[in-house]
């Protein structure tokens, strides 16, 4: 009798426990707090070779803060398969970070969440104010007109890496300037199992990228100037089209690109199984997969004629880093704090000579550190020929949708099945089908 | 316990009839309350970790809960059927790819479901003679049940890779079967690559029930068979056929809710955006919802496929079990 009633009272008291913490949890309705002054949680991106790599970067910038402020920063480095997810779920559920690193692609998408602490006049001030970042950077950091969703943390661009020693066997002088040049390259590098080019045909976010740009040499925008998609235009379509035939027409790819997603085409150039690669900000990327620096060089992506500028001669978007404040954060001050000391010129040249990226801060981009050859190559694209990210709110529905149909497109040319203008514009129209209508 | 019956019978045999009522009314509620006193922390755990969910899913389904709203979806307006419309709309793009997702699944599922059954069994049925090496090869198709399928999918992705995978190795450069290397994991041929990781990872289970199954059988029925002159095939079809019935309805409904949901095998084999060919319905609804930041129509699509699951699991309960009854009338 005596255990069957411990039994009883056990069972009621787990109910009642278990009913009990059903009721907690977060609100994630708060406004952000200064409840908890001495800690942060920090979610930053996966810039290194690998997590590791971030945290051993990271952490000694962390102590040094730590040690100016008495705050501690908890840091965890979320790999990019996760990133866009686990910012969804904090915001859903209003227990996130304070601080966290988000691809500059998505901050207006994620600005339309507001989740994100507005950067307001009163808050830049807090940082040292807006005049102390480049333009074409803080252009990435939300829609026009709305006070910016982060700041911007680290700059990166595309530029055409191109392997030396591949060249100069092919009896190839100077790095290809316009497309037509760099298929008459990549055919002559294109043999005896070697490949001209490399491309991570199964990666919807890498294809964007690209296609923006080629979209953008025609003359075409994915979206009309008051935001709503416009993915079929004639230009659009030629630009797509265009990337794609470098493998379907030209042959300049490897039609195994086709499957790529985990970054395999940087370890192919690597490798010297491919001759160029068009990447972002890849010299780090590239040292840890052992390529010495002198045996690659670095120009500007090329355009359709001419040479790199505005307009129709732009060869890159605006990539890169932007550092944001969680508006549920319970240590708003200490938060921003931290995006000032991340955003100092001091940081920002430690941490973007890390990184082999571009600091979007003025101060620290005269720095010598950042007068190296390739990193001018990167430069001046940033600062003359590259295009922000569409920020419009569904921006990152655009990447899934447009992105998967150019993983389609390529996976058909893979299997040598013809990609015309028709099959370019239908694959297109569905991924302009599946957008939001509201 | 012994001390108390004494006393309850002294008290039974001192006052029969009115006094006994009250006396005995909250003993009696505290026997028939226990049960359910017991109960109750697994019942509000399952209310907690799925009915609750579920309820909340299905709340979901009928409000536009797209990225202006997540973060405090309780503020995302109704709006009603907009979200199952869209979704059963077959002539717009939304609907028509949730059809052929639909379409593909139930054909991996039934190829799926039958490959394991029919591999499971003949493996169970072959194993039942005693030989050497029997249990170890009991052991060895057990694995890839045993395995994480994680590990497991991540190593036929290696194998299924176009440049140096085993798949096309063995194939193409070993064997010469193929003009030239084949993707698997990208175009049509990945529905065959889904097909065979599954029943690869599924067959196993088929055969350790049937295996259990065959146990039951009694050996006599075999032998007055055989003496009767009935052949091994006969003796299939009418003994061990029947006899195993029971087991098979449990495993093919088992199996077919398994792989008509599985989630884990195409996401780890292709990623967030699953080839058209391979396009599973759980993938599909994943990145209805969250890729593209439209949970609202990704709860719709999963109450439809939760509908779907419940009218066929009822449909089959009720056939199969009708079909016993008049058998065994």
């Amino acid at each position: 009798m005596r255990s069957i009633r411990a039994a009883a009272v056990g069972a009621v008291t787990m109910s009642l426990a278990l009913a009990a913490s059903a009721c907690g949890g977060g609100s994630p309705t708060g406004g952000g707090s200064d409840d908890s002054p001495k800690t942060l949680t920090y979610w930053a991106s996966n810039q290194g070779a690998s997590i590791e790599v971030d945290k051993k970067v990271l952490q000694p910038e962390l102590d040094k803060f730590e040690q100016q402020t008495g705050i501690e920063v908890k840091l965890e480095v979320v790999p990019w398969s996760d990133l866009l997810n686990r910012i969804l779920t904090a915001t859903t559920s209003g227990q996130g970070p304070d601080v966290l690193n988000i691809g500059n692609t998505w901050s207006a998408s994620l600005q339309a969440t507001g989740a994100l602490l507005p950067w307001n006049a009163g808050n830049l001030d807090k940082i040292g104010g807006k005049d102390r970042f480049v333009d074409s950077a803080l252009g990435s950091t939300g829609a026009q007109g709305q006070d910016p969703a982060a700041v911007p943390l680290y700059s990166m661009a595309y530029a055409l890496y191109y392997n030396k020693k591949m060249f100069a066997d092919a009896g190839i002088s100077k790095p290809p300037a316009t497309w037509d040049e760099l298929i008459a390259d990549g055919r002559k590098l294109s043999q005896d199992g070697k490949w001209g080019l490399g491309v991570e045909g199964s990666n919807p976010s890498e294809n964007i990228h690209h296609a923006v740009v080629f979209a953008k040499q025609h003359g075409a925008d994915f979206f009309t100037a008051d935001g709503k998609p416009d993915f079929t235009s004639d230009q659009a379509v030629e630009g797509v089209k265009q990337f794609v035939d470098l493998m379907a027409k030209d042959r300049i790819i490897a039609p195994g690109n086709a499957e790529y997603a985990q970054n395999q085409s940087v370890s192919d150039f690597a490798k010297g199984r491919t001759a160029m690669l068009l990447w972002q900000s890849a010299s780090a990327n590239l040292k840890s997969q052992g390529m010495s620096e002198d045996a690659y060089g670095v120009a500007p992506v090329p355009v359709q004629s001419g040479t790199p500028g505005a307009g129709t001669g732009v060869n890159s978007m605006v990539m890169g880093i932007n550092l944001a404040v969680f508006k549920n954060t319970d240590n708003l001050d200490g938060a921003t704090k931290f995006v000032k000391f991340m955003t100092s010129d001091a940081e920002q040249k430690i941490l973007n000579e890390a990184y082999s990226s571009i600091p979007p801060v003025k101060g620290a981009q005269s720095d010598q550190a950042f007068n190296t050859p390739a990193n001018a190559v990167l430069k001046d694209t940033l600062a003359g020929s590259a295009v922000a990210a569409p920020q419009v709110a569904d921006e990152s529905q655009f990447e899934t949708a447009v992105g998967t149909a150019i993983k389609e497109l390529f996976a058909d040319a893979a299997a040598g099945r013809a990609v015309t203008t028709d099959s370019v514009k239908a694959a297109l129209e569905k991924a302009q089908q599946q957008m939001p209508t509201k | 316990m012994t001390t108390t019956v004494p006393a309850e019978t002294a008290v039974r045999h001192s006052s029969p009839g009115t006094a006994d009522g009250p006396r005995r009314r909250p003993g009696r509620i505290r026997r028939v309350g226990l049960p359910y006193l017991l109960l109750l922390p697994a019942l509000l755990l399952e209310l907690l970790v799925h009915l609750v969910p579920m309820v909340i899913g299905i709340a979901m389904s009928f409000k536009e809960l797209t990225q202006f709203y997540i973060r405090d979806w309780t503020t995302a307006p109704w709006n009603g059927l907009d979200n199952y419309r869209m979704s059963v709309d077959f002539n717009a793009p939304v609907g028509e790819a949730l059809l052929h997702s639909f379409l593909v699944t139930v054909a991996f599922t039934l190829l799926s479901v039958g490959l394991c059954w029919l591999i499971g069994t003949a493996a169970a049925i072959y194993m039942q003679d005693t030989f050497r090496g029997r249990g170890l090869l009991r052991a060895l198709f057990l694995v890839p049940y045993a395995l994480p399928v994680y590990t497991a999918v991540i190593t036929w992705v290696f194998m299924f890779q176009h440049d140096n995978g085993l798949v096309n190795h063995v194939l193409h450069d070993q064997l010469g079967l193929t003009d030239k290397p084949s993707f698997w994991l990208i175009g049509d041929n990945s529905f065959v690559a889904l097909l065979t990781v599954s029943v690869w990872k599924g067959w196993p289970f088929a055969f350790l029930i049937v295996m259990a199954g065959l146990q039951n059988i009694p050996k006599e029925l075999y032998e007055a068979a055989a003496l009767d002159g009935a052949g091994m095939w006969q003796q299939l079809r009418r003994i061990t056929l029947p006899s195993l019935r029971p087991v098979n309805q449990v495993l093919v409904l088992v199996l077919f809710l398994w792989t008509f949901n599985d989630f884990n095998t195409p996401y780890v084999l292709f990623g967030k955006t699953a080839p058209e060919a391979a396009d599973l319905i759980s993938v599909h609804i994943y990145q209805a919802g969250f890729v593209t930041w439209n949970f609202g129509s990704g709860s719709a699509m999963s109450v439809l496929l939760l509908l779907f699951l419940l009218v066929v699991t009822g449909v089959y309960l009720v056939l199969t079990s009708r079909g016993r009854r008049t058998r065994h009338v």
